[in-house]
Parts: structure tokens; C-alpha cells; sequence
């Protein structure tokens, strides 16, 4: 692997400050700099070469780095995750695209099974750092088999990290530290995310797993999301800034590990806490948050936790039932002026 | 026919006052349902229904003062409502299905809608029609003589701290339950609704009892604790010529912008100042250890109608002496409109106490615990002195500072006095 020459100019910093760009261009910049930073690490997936991927995430990468470091598979998820598994056990770093989260159910088996298990069934021998980036999401028209969240599925099992950048700078510095994990990592991107446009700082940027981010601060409510679903909760906070409440918005950037101490803190300072997620409310993201609420600052609550998700439906393709079935701003407002109601909020 | 009948709610109650109706003639009513409201001696709670149907008569109008077991309300079958008759057929239609576990069409249509938690039945007004009657708090108890306070867990951890009866409190969040802001209230509001109707009892011909309110309880409780404290007095005498011309200096600059500072004002920043040289006076005892405190929040004792109240100046040292200003009026006028929050009345570490308008010479002020000291003031009078073979006019103060001996020693503080005093009798270190 010849790229060492390349590695120099490519690790260069910029003096102009952060660039804005969009988050499928972050994710495609940061995978051009691992490839070029370590040997080790190479793409495998459907669609990703000649194709330059579903998404267009890996663009251009092909034509630069060939076939031996961007693998272009056929139509089986079991096996080119299993492949991938397996080279990292022997010392690559792979980093896997699924082309949706939906179809890493054909690869479950070899994740949960096998990649979360392996380094502690056989006493710490073997590591498998490996990613997989997958996009979950509606809101696209894709329907029920396309569309879904599943990232809770892997956030519940011991052995996988699971994180989930919602601005271009994070899905940087996220994947940067996703790559460089020696454990598996889910890294989970959101159809509806790709164009977002974010300022992305130049140069080395290593996120550190499992750390939640108050990216608003406020005094009044906590309002807890991630992935696209901050991108409305971010939406939400600022009208109500305009009426004079003051929201505190998490992004919890990593489900697991998942950043509790964050979380309870907030909820300690403001009282009042909304989840809002694009996923389903039953035994979701929003029922583990509300449980860590309930055990680390219960005694801080003026109102129950309340949780904004999907309907709890197969996601509809026709695209009003579509809209009607994914949880929106309109809602979370709605839910957020209950609390504030029910706690008599003086605005 | 059954007649809803005025409830005992609770060990002591004759009558309840029926304050607000929540359901009105020709509502459709299920068991469990809230239909009114009902002030008792100890609370305001809540009249639930022990039986469906139709709410066809109320007997009484919001207001009036019912005794025990009289009857308020008539729920039938609809047929004999006065008013609005459309609405019983869909009562009738709907009824039975309420008795009954949930259908999968029913569950199906819940889902069909986006999701959020609403259907808790303690969350939304709607659902209580829908779902409250199999819900687990819908259980009425008929002749319960007490039931769960509805309470925010903050709002009992608030009111645990200042040692409020949450029985006494009224809840106004959704279905009464007691939140933070009504703790807040009742802190700052002082009479509760527990002791107005034992007012004015009689205990003998020439004394009359007086109901004890919040605040005194809570100033009676805190003020024994205070006698505890191994107390020292320490005074010292003030020259306060250069303060009274440096206040009349600030305030002639402050006149066009209506900006006024008070002798309390510099004697907050003063204090503020000089607790920044002395740390170890910014302290607390912590029982089995001290506690030094880095913000310096100074406390103001303040006379309220039926009480004092002690509201707190945050971070005084960083305070500008017309931040200060501003912020001890508008405490003051807080605490006498008895609107203060929760946190302006908290986290003091040092007390002033001034009572010096009354004209008080000097006096020695009880500790305000945990704090190590409080410094009492007193009037600023004329004394006559020698100066330069001339007999002049000095206005002196007396400063007492009272001492948590456990916290600090005689020295500790005398250095600490010596250096107020300085600094009030060269005012311009106050601004510094």
C-alpha cells in the first residue's frame, strides 16, 4: 500500500478556519484521510467502487485508492460482514457501508453474535475494529422495509459501540474515532442527514465515544434527542427562545456507551425533560433515557418525562400517511407546552 | 339515580367548599372522573365519580359550603337533563365500551396517530375520559379518609427542605398535583390555608390565639437551632461621615438616571469586599467538617407583613455596587409582595441585618444557620468628638457581628470587623 507520499500533503492544516460543508462530504473527506493515514484500514460494501455507493459517500474514492482498499461485493450482507470480521480479527481495520441499517438484519448474526462477542468469548485474544456505517431513517418514501431505526436493536448488546453524529462535524470526528476504535462500531448516518450543511474544523479531529454534547444551553427544559432528530430539536428550542424559554438541548452522540451523567445533569438543573426520536417509543431510545432520568434525578423532576416518537406503525408509503406516522416539530412543540404547562411555566 | 355526596377527605373535615365545578349538566361522566373541586381545612381535592352516566343535576353552585354526606350532584342515565340534549345519545353509544378491555380496533386506532406518552393517564386532560377508568389511580375509595397527594418529586424534595406540609399546599399542575411552583408559593407566600380557618379561637378572655404561618414556623425552627451555636459578639464603632457624604455623591451622579443607592447598598458591598480578604468568614459548619464557600452570596434580613425573610444578593463581591442596588430593591419588593423565588431566597452565606431606620443604636443579631456569622447594624448618630481642639459632630454606626465560635475564633474575626470597618470609613475601597 503506496500512499505515504500522499499522507503528507493530505494531513497538511488549513489556516482558513472551519470549512462548511456537507455532512456526506465529511463522511467522504474523513474516509479519504484514514485511507491515507493507515494502511489498514479499507471499505467493503455493495455499490461502493465502481458505483461510488448508494449515497455517493464513497466518491472517488475507488480511482484513488483501487480495488484492494475499496471493495465492491455482491448482494450478501452475511458474508461481506462476515469477511470484514474476520480481517479485523487478522489486523485490518474495515470499515463496512450497509447500504441501510434495514438490511443489516441479513448480517445480524455475524454482528451480534459474533463481532460483539469475539474479543470477550475468547478472553481479550482478539479485537475486531471494525465500523459499519448504515443509514437508517424515513421520510423518503421508501416504505415500511426501508425506512426504519434499528439502531436500538444494537445499542442493547454488550460488545458494539453505536454512535450517531447529526452535523457534519461530528459525523468527522465521530468516524475519525470510530476507525481508530479496536472495537466494532456501528456508525449510524440518516438518509435525511446527508445534505446538511454544518462548519467542519480542518484538520485531526478524534471524537471521544461516548460523550453526549449540550449543544444548547438553557435553563427551563431538557430536551434530549440524536442523529436527524436534533435537527428539528434544535429547530423547536430556538422558537421557544423567541417566547422566552430557555431549552437545553442533548445530543446524545453515542447510544452506547451512553452518556447518563450528561443527560441526569441537565435534567437536574431544568427539571423537565422531552425525548424526542425518529424511532419507535416502545422499548426505545427515549424508555432508556426516561429510565436513566427516573434513576439519576428523579428527586429534580417537576413533571413526568415525556417521550415524542413514531407512530407505532409499518412506516406508510403513501407520503401523507408518511408525514402523519414520523414525529415532527409540530408535535414535540405540542408535547413541550404540556410540560411547561403542567409545571405552571411562566412565560 | 345516584347522588354524588359531599366526600370525607380528610380526619378532621365537617365541610368542604365546592370552589370550581370541572363537569358540566349533560356531560358524560365514568367512574374515576374528576367533577369538582372541593377546598377542605387541610386541601384542595378532588370530587371523583363512583358511577357512569350522564351528570344531570348540580345541586349546588361553585362557592357554597357543603357539609359532610349532603348531596351535590345527580348522574343518571341522561334522560333527565335540562340542557344540551344531543349529547347523551353519544353517551349512551360510548358508555358501555369504556367498561370493556380495550378492542384491537381501539388499540389500532391509538397507534394510528404519531406517539407520544399522552396516554398516561395523568398526563392529558382528553384521555381522562378514555383511559382513566381502568387506570390504577381511578380506584375511588369511597369515604377514604385521606389519599396520595399528588406531588412532583421536586416539589416534595422543596418542600421536605423547608419543612412544608405538602397538606397544606394546593396543587395546581394537571389533576392537582403539588409542583414546584406551588411550593414556591406557599414558601414565599407565608399563611398557608392550613391555618386560616383555625383562626381567632379563643384561649382565655385576654389573650387571642394566633395562627403560627410558614414563614414564623420556619424562623421559630430555625432560630432554635440557631440557639445551639456557641455564640460570640464582637462590635465595633463606625465613623460614618465619609460613607453618608460618599452615598449623597453617588446619588447626586445617579439623579438623572434615577438610579439610588442605599446605606445598606454599600454595607452589602462592604461586607461583600471584605469577606473576599477573609474566606474563612464565608464559611459554614458542616457538622463534622467546615465548609468554605467560594461565591459570596450575602443574605438580607427583611421585615414582611407576617414575618422575615432572608433574600439573598449572589455573587455580591461581583456585583457592582448599582448591580447591587438594583437587585436588593427588587428582592425587596419581592419578599413583601411575597413573590420570591426559590433560589433568591437560598444559598446565602453571610447575613446582614439593619435596623438601623428604627433607629436602633446597636444590637446583636441570631445567626442565620449553617452560616458561621451575622453582622447586626445599627443607626448611623451624631456623637460629639474632639478633632483638631474643636468639638465636631461625628455620625458613628455600631457594627455587632455575631460568631459561630464552632467556625471561626475571636481573632479571626476581629480581623475580619477591623477590616469592614476600614473599608466604611474609606468608602471609596467599597467601589474598588
Amino acid at each position: 500500500m503506496t500512499n505515504e507520499a500522499k499522507t503528507n500533503d493530505s494531513i497538511q492544516k488549513s489556516d482558513d478556519g472551519p470549512r462548511v460543508i456537507t455532512y456526506r462530504q465529511a463522511l467522504n473527506e474523513t474516509l479519504r484521510t484514514e485511507l491515507l493515514r493507515d494502511e489498514n484500514v479499507y471499505l467493503i460494501g455493495e455499490e461502493i467502487g465502481v458505483f461510488e455507493g448508494s449515497y455517493k459517500i464513497t466518491a472517488g474514492l475507488l480511482k484513488e485508492f483501487g480495488p484492494k482498499r475499496v471493495v465492491d461485493t455482491p448482494i450478501a450482507e452475511e458474508g461481506f460482514v462476515g469477511a470484514a470480521i474476520g480481517s479485523a480479527m487478522l489486523g485490518l481495520r474495515p470499515v463496512v457501508e450497509i447500504m441501510t441499517i434495514n438490511f443489516s438484519l441479513i448480517a445480524i448474526d455475524q454482528i451480534v453474535n459474533h463481532a460483539a462477542k469475539m474479543h470477550a468469548m475468547f478472553g481479550g485474544q482478539v479485537n475486531v475494529p471494525m465500523v459499519i456505517r448504515t443509514p437508517g431513517g424515513g421520510g423518503q418514501q421508501l416504505a415500511a422495509t426501508h425506512s426504519q431505526n434499528l439502531e436500538v436493536w444494537y445499542a442493547h448488546i454488550p460488545g458494539l459501540k453505536v454512535v450517531a453524529p447529526s452535523t457534519p462535524a461530528d459525523a468527522k470526528a465521530l468516524l475519525t474515532a470510530a476507525i481508530r476504535d479496536d472495537d466494532p462500531v456501528i456508525f449510524l448516518e440518516n438518509l435525511g442527514l446527508y445534505n446538511l450543511k454544518g462548519e467542519v474544523p480542518d484538520g485531526e479531529q478524534v471524537a471521544e465515544i461516548g460523550k453526549a454534547a449540550v449543544v444548547k444551553p438553557g435553563t427551563d427544559l431538557t430536551l434530549i434527542s440524536y442523529s436527524r432528530g436534533m435537527v428539528t430539536a434544535l429547530e423547536v428550542a430556538k422558537q421557544f427562545e423567541s417566547e422566552g424559554v430557555s431549552i437545553e438541548v442533548v445530543d446524545l452522540r453515542s447510544l452506547r456507551p451512553l452518556d447518563r451523567d450528561t443527560v441526569c445533569a441537565s435534567v437536574r438543573k431544568t427539571s423537565r425533560a422531552v425525548i424526542f426520536e425518529d424511532d419507535l417509543l416502545t422499548y426505545g431510545i427515549g424508555a432508556e433515557i426516561s429510565a436513566t432520568i427516573g434513576e439519576g434525578a428523579f428527586d429534580f423532576l417537576d413533571a413526568p418525562v415525556r417521550r415524542v416518537a413514531a407512530a407505532e406503525v409499518p412506516l406508510p408509503y403513501a407520503k401523507p400517511l408518511e408525514l402523519a406516522a414520523i414525529p415532527d416539530a409540530a408535535d414535540l412543540i405540542k408535547v413541550i407546552r404540556e410540560v411547561l404547562d403542567a409545571t405552571r411555566f411562566e412565560r | 339515580m345516584p347522588e354524588v355526596i359531599m366526600p370525607r377527605l380528610s380526619d378532621t373535615m365537617e365541610e368542604g367548599e365546592l370552589t370550581r365545578w370541572l363537569k358540566n349538566v349533560g356531560d358524560e361522566i365514568h367512574k374515576g372522573d374528576v367533577l369538582a373541586e372541593i377546598e377542605t381545612d387541610k386541601a384542595t381535592m378532588d370530587l371523583e365519580a363512583f358511577e357512569n352516566g350522564v351528570l344531570e343535576k348540580q345541586l349546588v353552585t361553585a362557592g357554597t359550603v357543603v357539609p359532610i354526606g349532603q348531596a351535590v350532584a345527580v348522574i343518571g342515565d341522561g334522560s333527565n337533563v335540562a340542557t344540551s340534549a344531543g349529547e347523551p345519545n353519544d353517551a349512551k353509544k360510548s358508555a358501555p365500551a369504556e367498561s370493556e378491555p380495550e378492542t384491537p380496533e381501539s388499540a389500532a386506532e391509538e397507534s394510528a396517530a404519531t406517539q407520544s406518552t399522552e396516554h398516561e393517564p395523568e398526563q392529558s386532560e382528553s384521555t381522562q375520559e378514555r383511559g382513566h377508568a381502568s387506570g390504577p389511580e381511578a380506584a375511588p375509595a369511597p369515604g377514604a379518609a385521606s389519599r396520595a397527594l399528588r406531588t412532583s418529586p421536586l416539589a416534595r424534595k422543596i418542600a421536605r427542605e423547608h419543612d412544608i406540609d405538602l397538606d397544606s399546599v394546593t396543587g395546581t399542575g394537571p389533576q392537582g398535583r403539588i409542583v414546584r411552583a406551588d411550593i414556591e408559593a406557599a414558601i414565599a407566600a407565608g399563611p398557608s390555608a392550613e391555618a386560616a380557618p383555625a383562626a381567632a379561637a379563643q384561649a382565655g378572655p385576654d389573650t387571642v390565639e394566633v395562627p403560627i404561618n410558614k414563614i414564623r414556623k420556619v424562623t421559630a425552627r430555625r432560630l432554635t437551632e440557631s440557639q445551639a451555636v456557641p455564640h460570640f459578639f464582637l462590635t465595633n464603632v463606625v465613623d460614618a461621615g465619609k460613607l453618608i457624604s460618599f452615598r449623597k455623591d453617588i446619588n447626586e451622579s445617579l439623579a438623572a438616571s434615577g438610579g439610588k443607592v442605599s446605606i445598606n447598598d454599600l454595607i452589602v458591598r462592604a461586607v461583600a469586599v471584605a469577606l473576599r480578604a477573609h474566606p474563612d468568614v464565608n464559611s459554614s459548619w458542616g457538622g463534622d467538617k467546615l465548609l468554605r464557600h467560594n461565591r459570596i452570596n450575602i443574605g438580607i434580613a427583611v421585615a414582611v407583613p407576617d414575618g422575615l425573610i432572608v433574600p439573598v444578593v449572589q455573587d455580591a463581591d461581583r456585583k457592582s455596587l448599582g448591580e447591587i442596588a438594583k437587585t436588593t430593591v427588587a428582592l425587596a419588593e419581592k419578599a413583601r409582595a411575597g413573590k420570591l423565588k426559590l433560589d433568591e431566597m437560598s444559598g446565602g452565606t453571610f447575613t446582614i441585618s439593619n435596623l438601623g431606620m428604627f433607629g436602633i443604636d446597636e444590637f446583636t443579631a441570631v445567626i442565620n444557620p449553617p452560616e458561621a456569622a451575622i453582622l447586626a447594624v445599627g443607626a448611623a448618630a451624631p456623637v460629639p468628638e474632639v478633632r483638631d481642639g474643636q468639638l465636631v459632630e461625628v455620625p458613628k454606626m455600631k457594627i455587632t457581628m455575631t460568631v459561630d465560635h464552632r467556625v471561626l475564633d475571636g481573632a479571626t474575626a476581629a480581623a475580619f470587623l477591623r477590616d469592614l470597618k476600614g473599608i466604611l470609613e474609606a468608602p471609596l475601597t467599597i467601589v474598588l
